[in-house]
């Protein structure tokens, strides 16, 4: 079975999960036999009415049909079998699973996500114990207290002989004591069921809050979006969707609509060429291109260590929201070649083979002068192209995890999808 | 010689070695303590690991730099959970660890041990 069939293997699939011979789903239809074989071995491309026509004999959507399971869900499933006690899995029988069972694939997956999520909180939880300053304090201060209680007690109640003057003082330390540690238990059970609260509130990682409160607005970051961020859940989606608006304002002030717009027309929309018109960097420029409303680039955003510090995808490419990305992106090549353009055209890697024009630029700064470190920054601007990849395109992926293409000499862990 | 920042631990220590026949010299800051040590000569160092002004750690490590010091018995105190510094304070010379909270009867053993007692 291919990786994702194409629409007539899923009418094939459709039609032989439901138990339906070709003839009575032609009829239905309306068209030959002979012609709904063509179509079932991908022999005739269908759209349109037909289509319609046969989603509706197979009583599903069109959608189903042409685009197949969402990849998402695919994907999700695959990685579920990587997990231990997954090796039984059927993976060659994952698309036949999907399309019988979507409604316990997408438990199986959401499961899977949910498992995830709980596995990152019980880590974070593990980080905070290990290294809170604030936890390590306060049990420090009762074990303080309780050293002290412990050898004054024991003073009081195993020297017989003692003074009064002394006796005194130790009750008048005992006290102080007992007052620290009862200050000392309040404020632990304080901190741990503020843990706890958090621990609940936290439905997958601040990174997936900001990506769907990003995906949900359409990447929208003017008019009311700094206001919106507010809703977040997180501390910390909040503070990144915070730094996102923040430096979309700044880019908007440095590049205003008008003169952007007028640069980005006289200079054919090349990144590089409008920076040059307006004085501008070059990433400002970047994610002006790929922010503005209803802009189809995708845009990728990296710091020195490679770590992606923006993300926003485009259909057929979704930057991988966890790890590293593919190595073979012009991102990483620009990285470490700063103020060296590169320019390149990418088809991804698997079934679809989307292609995309891609520009790469690395810039330096010095926020804090001669004496300070550099803050090196690359940028990927990504519009996708139409047509036939030409030879000289590269192939790459999202990252190596969920990326078919075999003998990939970059490659850098297994892929979870099927025969790599 | 006692370098301890928690005063009550440090009145009851005191307390106890001097029931003991010590005579004892209390501090509370980590940042005189070297100076205090090559002055007062100590029979013996008794030395919190947290401390304000200079950590237990460091003035371990400055104590054992010394030739002179080098031989000076050192008792650290610890807390629970400070694993990686007593290893750190091992590793520096330290001759004995004693653990918060201690019984008082073990403490005064230990001390007594250190110096030959």
């Amino acid at each position: 079975m291919p990786l994702n069939a194409l629409t007539g293997s899923r009418v094939r699939e459709r039609r032989l999960a439901l138990g339906l011979r070709q003839a009575e789903v032609a009829k239905a239809t309306g068209i030959s036999a002979s012609y709904l074989n063509l179509i079932e071995h991908n022999r005739r491309r269908i759209a349109g009415d037909v289509l319609r026509r046969l989603a509706q004999a197979l009583a599903t959507e069109v959608d189903a049909l042409e685009e197949g399971a969402p990849d998402d869900l695919a994907e999700a499933l695959r990685a579920a079998a990587q997990e231990p006690g997954g090796e039984r899995a059927e993976l060659e029988r994952l698309d036949e699973y999907l399309g019988r069972f979507p409604g316990w694939a997408g438990v199986t997956a959401g499961l899977r996500q949910r498992i995830g999520q709980l596995e990152r909180a019980v880590a974070a939880l593990n980080d905070r114990i290990a290294h809170d300053p604030h936890l390590g304090a306060a049990l420090h201060e009762v074990l303080s207290a309780v050293s002290s209680v412990r050898s004054t007690a024991g003073i009081l109640a195993e020297t017989e002989d003692i003074e009064p003057e002394w006796r005194s003082r130790f009750h008048a330390n005992l006290y102080k004591d007992s007052e620290r540690l009862a200050r000392g238990a309040e404020a632990l059970v304080t901190y741990l069921e503020g843990a706890e609260q958090d621990a609940t509130a936290g439905t997958g990682s601040p990174e997936e809050e900001l990506d769907r409160w990003l995906a949900a607005r359409g990447w929208h970051l003017e008019g009311d979006a700094a206001a919106e961020a507010e809703a977040l859940s997180t501390d910390v989606a909040r503070d990144m969707a915070r730094r996102l608006v923040a430096a979309h304002s700044a880019d908007v002030k440095h590049l205003p609509d008008g003169a952007f717009d007028a640069a980005m027309e006289a200079a054919e929309g090349d990144p590089l060429r409008v920076a040059a018109r307006m004085g501008s960097s070059v990433l400002s420029v970047m994610r002006r291109i790929a922010l503005r409303p209803g802009a189809v680039e995708g845009l990728v955003v990296c710091d020195a260590a490679g770590a992606l510090l923006l993300c926003k995808p485009v259909p057929g490419f979704r930057p991988p929201r966890f790890g590293a990305g593919c190595a073979l992106w012009p991102l990483f090549s620009a990285l470490t070649r700063p103020f060296q353009p590169i320019a390149a055209e990418l088809v991804m890697a698997g079934r679809n083979g989307d292609r995309f024009a891609a520009r790469a630029y690395a810039e330096a700064t010095f926020p804090d002068g001669f004496a300070g470190v550099e803050v090196r920054q690359a940028g990927m601007l990504l519009t996708p192209l139409a047509g036939i990849a030409s030879a000289a395109a590269l192939r790459v992926g999202a990252t190596c995890r969920i990326c078919p293409e075999g003998g990939c000499p970059a490659r850098r862990e297994p892929s979870i999808l099927a025969g790599i | 010689m006692l370098i301890e920042d928690e005063p009550n631990i440090a009145e009851a220590i005191r307390f106890l070695l001097t029931r003991d026949g010590w005579q004892v010299t209390a501090l509370a800051d980590g940042g005189v303590a070297e100076q205090a040590v090559r002055q007062d000569r100590p029979d013996l160092v008794i030395l919190d690991l947290m401390l304000p002004g200079r950590s237990g750690l460091e003035i371990l490590m400055a104590l054992r730099a010394d030739p002179a010091l080098s031989g000076l018995p050192v008792m650290m105190l610890t807390a629970k959970g400070q694993g990686r510094d007593r290893e750190a304070a091992e590793r520096a010379g330290a001759d004995l660890f004693m653990a918060k909270p201690f019984a008082n009867a073990e403490f005064v053993a230990a001390a007594r041990s250190l110096v030959g007692l």
